[in-house]
């Protein structure tokens, strides 16, 4: 991807909603939600809704949230997205401990498993650490700079996540390549050790989403309506679930080709025997069970929900996994269903999350539309027909012909 | 008269490039061909003299080295893609290869070994591959070891190599890209050597030259800051038969040299990161 294409995506971006986002702390204490700008945190122990406290002296998030993470032990918790702000929380009790800028805008976080370092990637495809000694002493963290420690030549990251054991830190990019590095021990020196690739999706084909599970597993979802399985040592793709064939949800693009939808999310068990994928136009969710003996996936159940326009756009799943969290939209209405009906919190909960419960039908359906919109543009890569790229081309002075 | 459409074929190139090839023979006024060497012409296949290296462009690329089709490489040795039972690998990358110069001079110092030249302008690959297919039906059993691929260098080496597969990588008078804030263009750089270190094997060399300085002090900047890479010693330098044709056996190093250019070069050995 060229910088002109770079920077009028994002552009064109500012009119779009960003999918809302959900996470939920490790032992279900808490569960954050991010819409827009805005990022809601209900405490789930207490049954109450958190303020926000931000001591950090950081501005406040102003523009879409793109990614947020709980820590694996859940003390810490980390914001970012297109206002270029990695704000980083602690969770007990809930207070910004500490604003990064990024120079460009921020796509992917992690936290690393001993909580010692947040990682961040940028628009860039550059991924970026920061130093959190100090943090546990429950200082304020000054001074903290970011320092860049690894990059995918000028794609945009999608998913930044650290493997169970902490020897690796996994990054997937939009083109398509997921690439597994090993953490050292100084990652602030650079992350330089390749430990494999996992290819074998086509470069044309993005990736939505991955998550590593235990014994040196990954789990992908992808715009071409797979869920794939990998070997993250070696980089081998052990098996690939066609979703969208299976579920026979096959789907017109507006065009005359009809295709199969994007998987837009997914989430594993923390064993990695169940894994939660949502998929672009399916009104539910989809249950795959993953062998990890005999490296298979397949589909165990198709949830659906009967909601009008359900698109779930973001999933998560405690440590203790007793309930799937699913935010839709990026509005405010309906944002979270649970397996079984009893949601801890109740009413008030749905409140806080929501926003407002009563918001009426017509803008929710409306709203829907935008999201299904924005997912697919960010999911699907922009193809440009012939005479616009040429266009494109003669309106650039880089391409000079020179004899 | 007959047309090189070669173009367009995308991987099944070396099945109508022959075609093209042979029927370029049979024909002796081929404005194409150079009456002298017969050997395909530059002047015909001259391209823009850089290219963007962000720009997304349509080309295939393999999903992965397993699938790199040798056969349509390396024919003779690999006369059909289910005998290549993936024992013999591509050693030798040339990256940014250009016109082609270093693999024809390495192919017969290393009969037994297989090199790609990698490059990303359309137009100078077509070149590479007449000449590569002129020069084996010109001398009968060699040039068999060499091949050229068109793709991306900075976003597809995975793709084409296994870890650790290289044993020997080259850069040479690579684009400079001199403004700072298309230093990211360049193909030395700290993220990228990370991967050139994934598909070089410990102890494989990494060979780089240029004419513009602040360029060769720029590779030598990230090689050396690079934990993954060692300096070879002058003894070893010395005793490498590659070094010595760094600065002359490309279309470019010998531009250099008739100009009387200084060139700067660097080269560094894959090793172990002490992490
Ligand atoms: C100045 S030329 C040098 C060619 C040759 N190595 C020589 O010494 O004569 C640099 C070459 O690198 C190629 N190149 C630039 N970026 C590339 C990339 N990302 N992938 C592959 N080739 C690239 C250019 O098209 C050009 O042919």
């Amino acid at each position: 991807m060229d910088e002109t294409t770079m920077e009028e995506g994002d552009h064109s971006r500012d009119t779009e909603v960003a999918p809302a986002l959900v996470a939920v702390h490790p032992t279900q204490r808490s569960v954050a939600v991010a819409v827009g700008s805005d990022l809601r945190v209900f405490d789930l122990q207490g049954g109450c809704s958190v303020s926000l406290v931000d001591d950090s002296g950081g501005r406040p998030h102003n523009d879409s949230i793109r990614a947020i993470c709980y820590g694996a032990k859940g003390k810490l918790f980390v914001s970012a997205g297109d206002d270029k702000l990695v704000k980083i929380w602690n969770t007990d009790p809930w207070s910004c401990i500490y604003t990064v800028s990024s120079e460009k805008r921020v796509s992917a976080v992690a936290i690393s498993n001993d909580a010692l370092f947040v990682c961040f990637a940028d628009k860039f495809g550059v991924v970026w650490a920061v130093d959190l000694d100090g943090f546990h002493e429950n200082q304020v963290l000054v001074n903290k700079k970011a320092v860049p420690i690894l990059a995918h030549y000028c794609s945009i990251i999608t998913s930044l996540e650290f493997s169970p054991d902490g020897q690796f830190i996994v990054s997937a990019d939009r083109d398509f390549k997921i690439r597994v590095t090993m953490f050292p021990k100084k990652p602030l020196d650079g992350a330089h050790e390749i430990q494999s690739f996992c290819l074998g999706l086509y470069p044309a084909l993005p990736l939505s989403a991955f998550q590593i599970i235990p014994q040196g597993f990954l789990v992908s979802g992808s715009g071409d309506s797979t869920v794939r399985l990998w070997d993250i040592t070696s980089g081998s793709l052990l098996d690939t679930c066609e979703v969208g064939a299976e579920a026979g949800l096959l789907q017109s693009n507006g065009g005359e080709e009809e295709c199969y939808p994007a998987v837009t999310d997914l989430c594993a068990t923390p064993d990695g025997s169940l894994v939660a994928v949502a998929i672009q136009s399916l009104s539910g969710i989809m249950l795959l069970s993953c062998n990890l003996s005999a490296k298979t996936l397949s589909i165990v159940k198709v949830v659906t929900i009967m909601e009008e326009a359900f698109i779930p756009t973001s999933l998560g799943i405690s440590s203790a996994a007793e309930l799937l969290w699913i935010v839709t939209d990026s509005v405010g209405y309906d944002p979270i269903v649970l397996e079984d009906n009893e949601v801890p919190g109740g009413v008030q909960l749905l409140e806080k999350l929501q926003g407002s419960v009563s918001i009426q039908k017509e803008v929710f359906l409306a709203a829907a539309e935008t999201v299904k919109s924005a997912m697919r543009s960010l999911l699907i890569k922009k193809q440009y027909s012939v005479e616009k790229r040429e266009f494109r081309k003669k309106g650039r002075n880089d391409r000079k012909i020179k004899q | 008269m007959c047309s090189i459409s070669v173009s367009q074929v995308s991987f099944g190139w070396s099945i109508s490039v022959n075609l093209v090839w042979r029927e370029m023979l049979e024909n002796e006024a081929n404005p194409y061909l150079s009456k002298t060497t017969r050997l395909p012409r530059k002047r015909f296949y001259r391209a823009r003299a850089h290219s963007n290296p962000l720009s997304d462009s349509h080309f295939p690329v393999p999903v992965a080295p397993s699938q790199v089709d040798y056969s349509l490489h390396y024919p003779q040795l690999f006369p059909s893609s289910d005998q290549d039972d993936g024992s013999q690998k591509i050693k030798f990358a040339d990256i940014g290869c250009g016109f082609g110069g270093l693999l024809i001079s390495l192919s017969t110092l290393f009969p037994e070994t297989l090199m790609i030249g990698m490059e990303l302008r359309d137009k100078v690959t077509e070149y590479v591959k007449e000449r590569i297919l002129a020069l084996r039906v010109a001398n009968p059993g060699q040039y068999q070891n060499i091949s050229v691929a068109r793709t991306n260098s900075m976003k597809y080496i995975p793709n084409y190599f296994e870890k650790g597969q290289l044993s020997k990588m080259f850069f040479l008078f690579p684009d400079p890209h001199f403004k700072e804030k298309n230093h990211r263009r360049r193909v030395i750089s700290m993220h990228l050597l990370d991967e050139y270190a994934y598909a070089l094997e410990v102890g494989g060399i990494i060979y780089t030259i240029t004419d513009v300085e602040e360029l060769g002090e720029w590779m030598k900047a990230c090689l050396e800051d690079h934990p993954m890479f060692e300096a070879l010693t002058e003894e070893d330098l010395e005793a490498d038969p590659v070094a010595k044709l760094l600065g002359s056996a490309t279309e470019e190093g010998q531009k250099v040299a008739r100009n009387g250019g200084q060139t700067f070069q660097t080269v560094y050995r894959r090793i172990m990161p002490n992490i």
